[in-house]
């Protein structure tokens, strides 16, 4: 289990624009570490956003997204008081899953 | 000084050149599956493992720094004005792994997100949308003047 997401979801026009920061390491794989032994890929491959239990987002990252990534993306519906989750699943098959109320 | 254009020009050069020279064909495009470009090391085989060329598009808005000081670090963001936008891929041109993210929009979702990506040097970012089945691309140059790929 990583460490909680910080997810903002707030409505307005009837439209809710999500912003979610993951806490992850994200190494790349490309690094090498002080022996000169390359350390090992490790980052989120799948990200799923849904809102009462409808997907509103999916995704599928690579080693090139940043470190703690950020997300960002609005979708039509959702009012405040309802909950909005996002999870995601790494490489080495961590998991985590976090949820918001929409404000 | 019209860039709409010049971008036009230099898209569809380098992705009709490589349909003549038949790095992209129909048959690897049918062999892609949904992780493969993530493994793939070169740019033209990673757009190929989405299935087909994507023809340059005005309608996508690519919106990353020009000059980013923190390859680490580089937020970049992506718009579709075209209907029916359902998928959308982020290619960081010279990265060792040119895709760096994927995504897909439900009905009701908009196409539009926005994320941070690591760039090893200054490269081209590419994003190609997938809408009612077609691929349109376009491209934005940033300038990285601190590589984030490690060594």
């Amino acid at each position: 289990m990583g460490k909680p997401m910080r997810i903002r979801a707030k409505a307005a026009n009837g439209e809710t624009t999500v912003r979610a920061l993951m806490a992850h390491i994200m190494e790349g794989g490309q690094r090498k570490d002080s022996s000169g032994n390359r350390i090992p890929a490790h980052h989120i491959t799948d990200v799923t956003a849904s809102h009462n239990g409808k997907t509103v987002l999916t995704a599928q990252w690579g080693s090139a997204v940043s470190q703690n990534p950020f997300l960002a993306f609005t979708f039509k519906g959702g009012a405040a008081g309802e909950k909005l989750a996002i999870s995601w699943k790494d490489n080495k098959g961590d998991s985590r899953t976090d949820e918001v109320t929409i404000s | 000084m019209n860039t709409t254009r010049r971008q036009v020009i230099k898209t569809t050069g380098v992705l009709g050149t490589l349909v003549s020279l038949g790095i992209i064909t129909q048959a690897q495009a049918v062999a892609a599956d949904a992780r493969a470009g993530f493994s793939t090391k070169s740019f033209a085989d990673a757009i190929a493992s989405l299935g087909g060329t994507p023809t340059t598009s005005a309608d996508i808005s690519v919106n990353t720094p020009d000059i980013a000081e923190n390859g680490a670090v580089v937020p970049v963001g992506a718009a579709s004005k075209i209907p029916n936008t359902t998928d959308m891929w982020f290619f960081v041109e010279k990265n060792p792994y040119p895709l760096a993210a994927s995504f897909s929009f439900p009905e009701g979702t908009d196409p539009e997100v926005k994320t941070r990506v690591k760039m090893g040097t200054s490269t081209q970012v590419t994003v190609v949308v997938k809408a009612g089945g077609e691929l349109y691309a376009a491209s934005k140059e940033t300038k990285v003047t601190l590589g984030g790929c490690g060594g």
